[in-house]
């Protein structure tokens, strides 16, 4: 897929999509495109986990083999898809937004993302060697005895790792360094801001994985005694360590999604974003608190229980950032001149299934519920109503919405409604009756159930594979549109942040000339909007 | 008066940069600290988490005096860079050159009596899998130990360029950036010094 997608890039080759490339634009390409692949193979693995759980009963996968895809569904959507996709946004936009030629240390940028591909087949090499089976989560001690696969399961995660990194010290340094003239803190993008938020938890976040990974790889390979408990090691060390990067992960998933959706609302509303330093501060609070809350995952270890109340308070605070950035959100299209594209209904279908996910984490963080839903599938669909409702819905809408600028080409309405449709229903379909499976006590992670659950688990399986589908019209749309779709014009939307300010696609550089800005990123309506920033790039289309 | 001597191409990309006084290099490699200072934040719970829940017979075997020998010796590489780079900037090469050198010498040392303690400690029986603190201890200094051997590596590859007349008085950026990362290894030293062998 990804060849007959990249060889068509109107007048410039394919194959520099397949070398060490320093043009932050390529890089970001290399991103998307290896990433969705990524994505494909995690929902591959996820309609297999569903197919054997349509009925109760082993169908015909057993427990090793359901754990094993299982453990690399969730670690593959993780740290393959959700985490790099939005570096890929990252790396395409954020240079542009600011209006920089590229990124600060653009050879570091490429190794970012040349640590993906060898770091992925690691992860998916280890199905020939007894793949890794103890979760996305790896929790000890299951994760010190099981196979090799496992060990490379580590290390992939800790090049992974190593790659986000890489790529936060440059966003943070692009981001400070290389505005252009008139691009105060204060009239960048919002999805810049998301950037600045993730890349700061990315910065103090990963690094503790890191460590407790090789802590699991020392375990396993070096004979140290970390997590084994039967010679005093401690296995909720490793709890501690991976949840203080992982819950943040969280939000490394999530706020440059909502840095997406924040471009989207007010382009086809026609209206200033409300609130633009609401969002802006609520996305680096959200950051902070998002570093105290992670013990919220343990409430059912057996850790210190005077610690559960304190985890909780700061757990339900972040609800108060995020409600914030709903109704802004919502203020926003508030009587707005609204457009309904496709990137706008995967906005707003961001809003309304991340609104479920965000609540339902609010019954999570409260101990009584936490305890009697704890490891039950009510978490499961609380996660993928975040992630897949929110964040994959918020990286369709940015696909959609970038797609002309990316390609200079423009998708299909029609087939993008489509996906829409299929999506939106097939993600309620999937997780909605989860949330009641788990609420009657249906443990997540086993291959076998109770006979009660089937029509519930009938539901969410014929759910998962109308959400396996809905991604054809995508793939077709995409890969037809980019080698024969009408041209786009540079700013079909009529926005007025930098990237739509220069051609669709931008030329090497990006800009025709270094641009002046003199405005707000979303200042609709008002007399110096447009030609205060088109002033600085003469060649607007439209 | 660095900036006189990169290209007036570059400064312009960075002008936003040079408008807060921030050098993109050195914010870069202060990020990349800070990534680093979480990584062994995460070490070193895990050590402590040890030293004080499962407490060892074994830490009595650490040689603190020999230890701390090292440490002095540590801590004058430090010195050494500092004075390296006080001489590029007065333009004395020379100066550089014999500076770095004797960091190289003094870090090289220090790995010297680490593996010299290391080969103590084994010989008493304890091992990355003999115990508890066996694990954290050699897992936790080793890796210290690690990140001094990059950093005679990078003050080698510094070392070449100064030996090429890579660095003048206006142009000494390479030695400052290796110089943080050399200071941020020894700070790194002085914690796990005082929280391995003095408390």
């Amino acid at each position: 897929m990804s060849m007959s997608t990249e060889a068509v890039t109107p007048g410039r080759g394919w194959r520099r999509y397949f070398t060490w490339n320093t043009d932050h634009k390529v890089i970001g390409v290399q991103y998307l495109v290896t990433t969705f692949c990524f994505f494909l193979i995690g929902g591959l693995l996820a309609m297999l986990v569903r197919a054997e759980l349509a009925q109760p009963g082993p169908d015909f996968l057993n427990g090793t083999e359901f754990n094993r895809f299982l453990t690399n569904h969730g670690s593959v959507m993780l740290f393959l898809w959700i985490i790099p996709v939005l570096a890929g946004f990252g790396n395409y936009l954020v240079p542009l937004m600011i209006g920089a030629r590229d990124m600060a240390f653009p050879n570091m940028n490429a190794l970012s993302f040349w640590l993906i591909p060898p770091a992925g087949l690691i992860m998916l090499a280890s199905f020939f060697v007894g793949a890794a089976e103890a979760g996305w989560t790896a929790y000890a001690p299951l994760s010190i005895q099981t196979p090799v696969g496992q060990t490379l399961w580590a290390v992939s995660v800790i090049i992974l790792g190593t790659s986000s990194l890489l790529g936060a010290v440059n966003f943070v340094t692009t981001v400070f360094t290389m505005r252009a003239e008139g691009m105060t803190f204060w009239r960048l993008p919002l999805f810049v801001w998301g950037m600045l938020a993730t890349s700061l938890l990315v910065l103090l976040a990963t690094p503790v994985l890191t460590a407790g990974l090789v802590l699991i790889a020392m375990d396993r390979m070096a004979g140290t005694l970390f997590f084994s408990a039967s010679n005093g090691g401690d296995p909720i060390l490793w709890q501690n360590m991976f949840w203080f990067y992982s819950h943040p992960a969280v939000y490394i998933m999530v706020l440059p999604a909502m840095g997406i959706v924040s471009e989207v609302y007010p382009v086809f509303s026609r209206k200033p974003i409300f609130g633009y330093k609401a969002i802006a501060m609520s996305s680096m609070a959200i950051s902070i608190l998002g570093l105290t809350v992670w013990a919220h995952h343990m409430f059912t270890s057996g850790m210190d229980p005077r610690l559960r109340i304190p985890y909780m308070i700061s757990s339900m605070i972040i609800a108060v950032p995020t409600g914030i950035k709903i109704f802004s959100w919502l203020a926003t299209i508030w009587d707005g001149k609204i457009r309904f594209t496709t990137p706008m209904l995967f906005a707003l279908g961001f809003i309304s299934m991340f609104l479920i996910g965000g609540i339902t984490g609010i019954f999570l963080a409260a101990i009584p519920i936490d305890v009697h839903v704890h490891d039950t599938y009510f978490v499961v669909a609380h996660l993928h109503f975040v992630l897949f409702g929110g964040s994959v819905s918020a990286v369709y809408a940015g696909l959609y919405y970038w797609f002309p600028k990316i390609t200079g080409r423009m998708y299909d309405e029609r087939l993008g409604k489509v996906h829409f449709v299929a999506n939106f229903v097939g993600t309620n379909l999937t997780y909605l009756p989860m949330f009641l499976a788990g609420l009657l006590g249906m443990p997540r992670r086993v291959s076998d159930y109770s006979p009660e659950f089937t029509t519930l688990n009938l539901l969410a399986t014929l759910g998962a594979f109308l959400l396996g589908t809905s991604a054809l019209p995508f793939i077709y749309n995409a890969v037809v549109s980019w080698v024969s779709g009408p041209k786009a014009a540079a700013n079909p939307w009529r926005a007025l942040t930098l990237e739509w300010q220069t051609d669709s696609p931008p030329p090497a550089e990006n800009f025709h000339q270094p641009p002046v800005v003199n405005s707000g990123p979303y200042d609709y309506g008002q007399p110096m909007g447009v030609s205060g920033q088109a002033q600085a790039v003469p060649a607007v289309g439209d | 008066m660095r900036e006189a001597t990169r290209s007036a191409d570059e400064a312009g990309m960075f002008a936003a940069g040079v408008r807060l006084g921030l050098d993109h290099l050195k914010l870069g490699m202060w990020l990349f600290l800070a990534s680093e200072v979480m990584f062994f934040g995460g070490l070193i719970s895990a050590f402590m988490h040890f030293k004080v829940n499962n407490p060892s017979p074994e830490s009595s075997l650490l040689d603190v005096v020999l230890v701390g020998l090292n440490t002095f010796v540590l801590l004058t590489s430090s010195l050494t860079v500092v004075l390296g780079l006080a001489a590029i900037q007065r333009g004395d090469r020379r100066g550089l050159i014999g500076y770095l050198t004797a960091t190289i010498l003094l870090g090289t040392a220090f790995l010297v009596g680490q593996g010299n303690e290391f080969a103590t400690l084994y010989r008493h029986g304890i091992t990355l899998s003999s115990s508890l603190f066996g694990s954290s201890f050699f897992t936790l200094t080793g890796f210290h130990g690690l990140h001094v051997l990059v950093g005679i590596c990078w003050a080698l590859s510094t070392l070449v360029k100064a030996l090429r007349a890579g660095y003048s008085q206006g142009s000494y950026l390479g030695v400052e950036v290796f110089g943080l990362y050399w200071h941020f290894v020894d700070i790194v030293w002085i914690i796990l010094f005082t929280l391995i062998y003095l408390i």
